[in-house]
């Protein structure tokens, strides 16, 4: 036959100009910053991490989860066996059949691929990514009839020539898409890039649910040589494998569909910030981009590139400021995308480079730096909420077994409510507690998230030395902020102050003291329905879903769920400095998050967080009550007479 | 602006009301604002006392290439070292703040350098509006929000208002690499000072306000009315001389002079 060489030489062209492609794309990502990644322990983990990590995730949509096992994993199939079968030129008709089953497979996943396209939510992109299932459908059903012949059912030759041609355009035609369009630039990339990403992961340790925070520390130097830039003014400022992760989203949009910031209007979408972050190191414009846009952002003005300064052109400093750090595009994101650690990587550029945190954010940093709070309270006043609570000070006592960490919350009336109460449970459970008093410092948190690490790591430092003068086996807080800088975040300045020390949340603590009986509790009575809000930095960023249900069914309370709950929940608006910077928006998210709680019908909503408790207190009335775990505990505590 | 303009901040030590710690002060912060307002990169911002001041970085991270240090130890006058360094360089405006959030505080910094400078003192700045033709427009903060346009020849020292625009946001990065240029200066001890005996003060007791007010807008207009001056008098039509008799026995009936 004439043109029998076609097939193969078309498949043996496009994979090499794939492998050009992949050469080239990676040299687009070694543009970043020098990362240390053990590269074959990467790649050795990888098939793990996918199966058991990112499916976790995909799973939480089954249609989506089940179509893409049938067509990514009969592609992958298919195309190993393709190249056995039609290009090394292999006889065995067993490899044939097997390459007709996975083709069978990939088809009938591309038929549901097909079928979402027909009418996709407004998450999806569109653009390329509307052409991909038809050329899913094409792979598959060239690749089968051109197999037919090696397995037998055909005669060789059928067709003659005229069917090897049309194939042949056919094949050039869905090859150039998996094929090509997977390392230039095509919807496929995500394969590409998506694989190595898992490999090479930023945050390796959250395979397998370790916990830890996305924020490296900034490197201030040694003090002699001195940095030209903190923070990520570039693209190229990004580590190398930061960028690959950017490369790796397929543009799903479910990050867009649960970020609080962009529910309320506000100029930012994680989608889109991740594609502009790929438009910016490969270079070009955001013409092309087919998702939503950042809300009341118009498409298509954005430019960048390698080495130009991402907010002077690519994305607008609003966009960057109006982030919560909630994660919750983190934990949904498929692709395991680490979008808060590129945010704050960029605000620390624009906060200690150019002095440009937004509203009130430079007073607070200021605060913080000459007050150690937020507010610029004097520090000889900390502790004078605690003034009747005759709690012991480390100061004193040297030593104790829990270590209250009190948190800004000190100088907070609202929050003191909080903190009082948990002072009653403790001491109605005889526990040994100690506070640092006017020793402590504000934790760090919202310093770091407003972009000054300076400030944050010095705050945590001198945390760190006041921790190591004296001894205690737990610390305690209320506050799930400081809560996440103490056990994640501390543990990055080489100090020995918090080694062996259990820190917890009050919420979990609690739970254990009235396991062990430590004290009694009456039933809450009256009937009233009770909902219960997961604070991002207990829920998603530590995992603690439980304690605080169990405390509340320790009361006899069946929480009523939202039905954005455990990692779902949506954000109150109160992290990462958003109420700091305050960028405005059509809702608040608070008042979004209220409305959650009203949609359960619930008159009382308990939280496990002063700020979450601030935020929704902020919420106009008539709306259900607003009150901390350890406040309605301590309400329902009896106390006993001697 | 125009950029031929000269502009010399002066800046100290601040002191946090609240945690009692050094940091940028908040009149010098604005001296300095006003001043890269009026000259940008081209201002000079200058400091007495020990170069290793940390708070000398804040003045440095509002954008400051630079940095001018007179070195001299902390029991040393300002003052002569200043007038040293301020002499002879052609310079148009110096800015200080009205008084140091900490030291002697006495506020009377501006005054000497004009004194001994032989300079007018515009006390009290909220703005600089235009630098042209070897004068400045000038508006001077009263009480009250109100201003007072004035305008005054070149070269001249003004203390700036809290009313003046904010110091702007400090940025680390910046801050950290500015050039400290340490001038080695003939520095004098402050010998009166170093008899003092310093002690901490005890706050005032705060009159009691009695609001007579019964309505919003009479609330309002108590806030904002101009004060109204009792005793004085606005002499418009007389010679100098006149004017100038006056203001010498209201010194002498104040016990001002004697
Ligand atoms: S962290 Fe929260 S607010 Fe920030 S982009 Fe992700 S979902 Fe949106
Ligand atoms: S960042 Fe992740 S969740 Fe968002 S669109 Fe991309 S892949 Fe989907
Ligand atoms: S305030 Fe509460 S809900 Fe909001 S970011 Fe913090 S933990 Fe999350």
């Amino acid at each position: 036959m004439i043109l029998d060489w076609l097939p193969p030489t078309l498949i043996g062209f496009l994979l090499v100009l794939a492998g050009i492609g992949a050469v080239r794309r990676m040299n687009l990502w070694r543009a970043g910053q020098a990362e240390k990644v053990d590269i074959l322990a990467g790649l050795l983990a990888m098939p793990k991490r996918y199966l058991h990590d990112l499916h976790h995730v995909v799973e939480r949509d089954k249609y989506m989860s089940r179509t893409h096992v049938a067509t990514g994993g009969g592609f992958v199939l298919a195309m190993v066996l393709v190249l056995f079968v039609h290009l090394f030129g292999v006889k065995s008709e067993i490899l044939a059949w097997a390459l007709l089953a996975a083709l069978v497979l990939m088809f009938c996943g591309a038929l549901f691929v097909y079928k979402r396209r027909m009418n996709p939510p407004s998450r999806l992109s569109k653009g390329p990514w509307m052409r991909l299932p038809k050329s899913l459908l094409t792979f598959s059903i060239t690749f089968f009839v051109l197999t037919l012949p090696a397995a037998g059912i055909l005669p060789e030759g059928t067709g003659g020539w005229i069917l090897t041609l049309v194939l042949s355009v056919l094949i050039l035609m869905s090859l150039s898409e998996m094929l090509f369009g997977m390392t230039w630039g095509g919807p496929m990339k995500h394969a590409f890039a998506g694989a190595l990403h898992l490999a090479f992961h930023r945050r390796s340790e959250r395979f397998g649910g370790g916990r830890s925070t996305g924020l490296k520390p900034v490197d201030f130097g040694d003090g002699v040589t001195i940095k030209e830039v903190h923070g990520v003014a570039k693209p190229t400022d990004f580590k190398w494998n930061q960028l690959l992760g950017f490369d790796a989203c397929v543009q799903c949009g479910r990050c867009e569909a649960v970020c609080p910031a962009f529910a309320a209007g506000q100029p930012l979408n994680p989608k889109k910030l991740i594609q502009d972050m790929v438009v910016g190191f490969a270079g070009g414009t955001d013409e092309k981009y087919a998702g939503s846009p950042y809300p009341g952002v118009e498409v298509g003005n954005a430019k960048g590139a390698p080495d130009q300064i991402i907010t002077n052109g690519l994305i607008s400093s609003d966009t960057l400021w109006s982030c919560t750090t909630c994660r919750a595009c983190v934990e949904e994101c498929p692709m395991m995308i680490e979008h808060v650690d590129a945010i704050v990587d960029m605000r620390r550029f624009l906060t200690l480079e150019k002095g440009e945190t937004p509203n009130k954010g430079a007073q607070v940093l200021e605060n913080i730096i000459a007050t150690d709070n937020p507010n610029g309270y004097s520090p000889a006043s900390r502790t004078h909420w605690a003034a009747d609570q005759n709690l012991n000070v480390m100061k004193d006592v040297k030593q104790a077994d829990v270590l209250f960490w009190v948190s800004d919350g000190a100088f907070d009336m609202r929050s003191q409510r909080i903190l009082r109460s948990f002072v009653k449970l403790m001491k109605a459970a005889n526990v040994d507690v100690a506070i640092l008093g006017d020793e402590e410092l504000d934790s760090g948190d919202v310093a770091r998230r407003l972009g000054d690490d300076a400030a944050f790591q010095s705050l945590a430092k001198r945390n760190l030395a006041t921790l190591s003068k004296y001894s205690f086996k737990t610390i305690v807080t209320t506050d799930p902020h400081a809560f996440h800088c103490l056990k994640n975040e501390y543990g990055d300045f080489g100090s020995d102050a918090l080694k062996g020390v259990e820190v917890l949340h009050h919420t979990t603590f609690l739970n254990r003291l009235i396991k062990e009986g430590r004290f009694n509790l009456s039933p809450l009575q009256g009937g009233s329905k009770v909902t219960y809000h997961d604070p991002c930095y207990l829920g998603r960023y530590n995992g603690e879903y439980e304690a605080p249900r169990e405390l509340l069914a320790s009361l006899g309370i069946e929480v009523a769920e939202m039905e954005r709950s455990r990692y779902r929940s949506r954000c109150c608006g109160g992290g990462g400095g958003a109420p700091i910077t305050d960028i405005p928006g059509e809702r608040r998210i608070a008042d979004m998050r209220m409305e959650d709680v009203i949609s359960t019908g619930a008159d009382m909503v308990a939280v496990g967080c002063q700020q979450c408790t601030a935020m929704l207190e902020g919420v106009v009335e008539p709306r259900p009550v607003v009150k901390d775990i350890a406040e309605i505990l301590a309400g329902q505590l009896i106390e006993e007479t001697h | 602006m125009q950029p031929s303009v000269k502009v010399v901040s002066l800046v100290s030590v601040g002191r946090h009301p609240q945690s009692g710690r050094s940091r940028r002060a908040e009149q010098d912060g604005r001296a300095v604002e006003l001043g890269l307002k009026l000259a940008s990169a081209e201002l000079t911002v200058v400091h007495a006392g020990n170069a290793q001041e940390q708070v000398l970085r804040q003045y440095a991270g509002m954008g400051l290439l630079s940095l001018t240090v007179l070195e001299q130890e902390s029991d040393c006058d300002a003052v002569p070292v200043l007038v040293s360094f301020l002499q002879d360089k052609r310079i148009d405006v110096v800015l200080t703040g009205v008084r140091a959030e900490s030291g002697e505080s006495s506020g009377m910094l501006p005054y000497l350098l004009a004194e001994k400078l032989g300079w007018p003192l515009v006390p009290r700045v909220a703005d600089i509006i235009s630098i042209q033709g070897g004068a400045a427009e000038v508006l001077l903060a009263l009480p009250r929000g109100q201003r007072r346009a004035v305008t005054v020849k070149l070269p001249f020292i003004a203390s700036v208002d809290n009313a003046a625009q904010e110091a702007r946001q400090t940025a680390f990065g910046p801050g950290l690499r500015a050039d400290v240029k340490v001038l080695n200066v003939d520095s004098v001890v402050d010998e009166a000072a170093s008899q003092w005996q310093i002690s901490a003060a005890k706050p005032r007791p705060k009159r009691i306000k009695v609001v007579k007010a019964k309505t919003a807008a009479d609330r309002m207009k108590a806030a904002t009315a101009k004060p109204m001056g009792s005793g004085g008098k606005v002499m418009k039509d007389e010679t100098a001389a006149e004017k100038a008799q006056a203001i010498f026995d209201l010194l002498l009936e104040e016990k001002v002079v004697r």
